[in-house]
């Protein structure tokens, strides 16, 4: 990726944000609820018709649709996303508290995710029709098939009540407690990339210099490590790219499940106390998260694709 | 007399399976042991029993009948939300292909703008903040989910549009309507409605998913997601809770995504693996 690619990019990026933004907020505004009176509930005090206006003046909440955007947005650029009603504490330091627990697990379900399906995936490819093959295709198809919070619920039920191996209830975060949510994950996203890397394998295998060389017996262990894997990777990586959209999305379920001290389960959390300014900032963090996953793995490409460093596509 | 092939042979086994399971969705209050709603408190949480073959819930409600029934919850929200997505997306794309210029443009950014974000995190915001509910949960989802068969029209149409028999009937002094609905739309179809089957499995899982978090199927709607959730809270007295509406999620999201697999080899075999 060239640097004025980057630049393009990045331009790309802050019109999805601010559509994005708009969508959001445009969502809160909508939506059944006075925040006024929300805030006003959580800190107890009596709730008079008279202080209620004097709120939402105070919120902005009587100006016009595009005033309050605007005002919102201009707070959001300057690192002010307001305050969260249920957490009583500023937006920014909430989404702060709770974004470890979750890159933690996300990256731990990842790392572990490549290690169950590059192998299976490779050892499918490799034994193509055959007994192993249509094992790991027939799992990686039932593992498509369930739904990750159900793969939870009974790794939950088996691990940790019934052989007690992993703590089950609730707390802080840590390594003990990290593998069972980290394991559900992981299964569920390699049921999808063992398929993929079986493919890109397959497609690498059946390329005519495999063949040439296969023909000049080099063995096909050797093959496969010098030749196919690195030539592999190059799709896998982009794969790896769109599942972490996956990731995101499917960790607030599995935080939920496993009591996660993660920014799914706040977001869970905050959409039931209807805490506006706390959803909306999720929604952005999620999408600035994810817009730069894929940025960095685009441009981990003109490092890995030697046709792309000179120059040329 | 014709050979049966592999192909239509799966496939015709695949459409008896899935109609099974229609047939479940649809004989539901016949096949039912029980009303799913009828809760009898003095049965509650029993383990499953030649009574209840599986088992009953918190408040005495037999789990068999709520599973049967939430065949029909289930297909039915599922069909809606994949009929209004290939439905409108397919509209969005085609139009957007075929006429070009400003309309495609704007209409493409809207479509990249909604492919650059995890639509499964807009989704719970949408279905959470709108309230939970059934339909509010498929708009949620539709709302997100859209933006492929947009893609997937416009490129299929821009394809199609360099063909000669387009060109035939714009010459001949078609109009564009007669010429989207008479040439465009039976072109496309097939890869249309094979990319909506095999679609029918992930979102019978997400719809699940957001009834799961709250945030779809309410109670006391016999709803797999929702089944799940409340079984959640009993895992270590009442396990078969949350192991059968699962296992029902799991067979019927198994059939239809054989199903769809099997739809493609018929239709589009140049895109099978």
């Amino acid at each position: 990726m060239k640097r004025n690619e980057i630049v393009h990019r990045l331009a790309q990026m802050l019109i999805t944000l601010v559509g994005v933004s708009f969508l959001t907020f445009s969502l809160m505004y909508l939506s059944p609820g006075d925040p006024a009176e929300m805030l006003l509930e959580v800190a107890d005090t009596i709730v008079s018709k008279e202080t209620l206006d004097e709120t939402r003046a105070q919120l902005g909440l009587d100006q016009p649709f595009h005033v309050q955007y605007i005002r919102w947005i201009t707070g959001v650029l300057q690192g002010d996303m307001g305050m969260s009603y249920s957490a009583k504490m500023p937006v920014t330091e909430r989404l702060w508290q709770c974004l470890p627990g979750t890159l933690v697990l996300a990256g731990s379900a990842t790392v572990m995710m490549l290690l169950i399906a590059v192998p299976c995936g490779i050892l499918s490819a490799v034994y193509r029709n055959r007994a192993v093959d249509y094992l790991i295709r027939g799992i990686s198809f039932l593992g498509v098939s369930m739904p990750s919070f159900w793969v939870g619920l009974i790794l939950l039920y088996i691990l940790g009540l019934k052989l007690k191996l992993f703590p089950i209830t609730g707390g802080a975060v840590s390594l003990e407690r990290m593998v069972l949510p980290a394991l559900t994950l992981a299964i569920a996203m390699s049921a999808k990339y063992t398929r993929q890397v079986r493919t890109a394998v397959l497609e690498e295998l059946g390329q005519d210099y495999i063949f040439g060389a296969r023909t000049r017996g080099i063995p096909l262990r050797k093959i496969l490590w010098r030749h196919v894997l690195p030539n592999a990777c190059l799709p896998l990586i982009t794969l790896l790219g769109m599942s972490i959209g996956w990731l995101l999305g499917g960790v607030a379920v599995i935080e939920m499940v496993f009591a996660w001290p993660g920014l799914g389960k706040m977001a869970v959390h905050a959409i039931e106390m209807r805490d506006y300014p706390l959803v909306q900032g999720f929604v952005l963090w999620i999408a600035v998260l994810y817009m730069g996953i894929n940025l960095l793995v685009d441009i981990s490409y003109t490092y890995l694709d030697p046709r792309l460093k000179k120059g040329g596509h | 007399m014709a050979l049966l092939t592999k192909d239509k042979f799966l496939f015709g086994l695949y459409t008896v399976l899935v109609l099974v399971l229609a047939g479940f969705a649809l004989f539901a209050p016949w096949l039912a042991p029980y009303d799913p709603y009828d809760a009898v408190m003095r049965h509650s949480l029993q383990a499953p029993s030649a009574e209840h073959v599986f088992g009953t819930d918190k408040l005495g409600r037999d789990c068999l009948s709520r599973i049967l029934y939430g065949t029909r919850t289930s297909l039915l929200m599922t069909l809606s939300l994949v009929g209004i997505i290939a439905g409108i997306g397919t509209f969005v794309g085609v139009v957007s292909g075929y006429m070009g210029g400003k309309v495609d443009a704007v209409l493409m950014r809207i479509v990249d703008m909604m492919l650059a974000f995890p639509g499964i995190v807009l989704a719970i915001a949408i279905a959470g903040m709108m309230g939970g509910n059934i339909v509010n949960t498929i708009l949620a989802l539709a709302a997100v989910s859209w933006t492929k068969y947009a893609r997937l029209g416009r490129s299929l149409t821009l394809k199609l549009r360099e063909r000669d028999f387009i060109a035939a009937a714009v010459t001949t002094g078609t109009r564009p309507r007669q010429i989207l609905w008479r040439h465009v739309l039976p072109n496309i179809l097939p890869t249309i409605v094979v990319t909506a089957a095999m679609d029918i499995g992930t979102m019978i899982i997400e719809l699940a998913g957001l009834s799961f978090l709250g945030f779809g199927a309410q109670p006391p709607t016999p709803e797999w997601g929702l089944m799940l959730n409340e079984g959640r809270q009993h895992i270590q007295t009442a396990p078969w809770l949350m192991l059968y509406p699962g296992a029902a999620i799991l067979i019927v999201v198994a059939v239809f995504n054989l199903w769809g697999d099997s739809l493609r080899d018929i239709l589009a075999p140049q895109r099978a693996n």
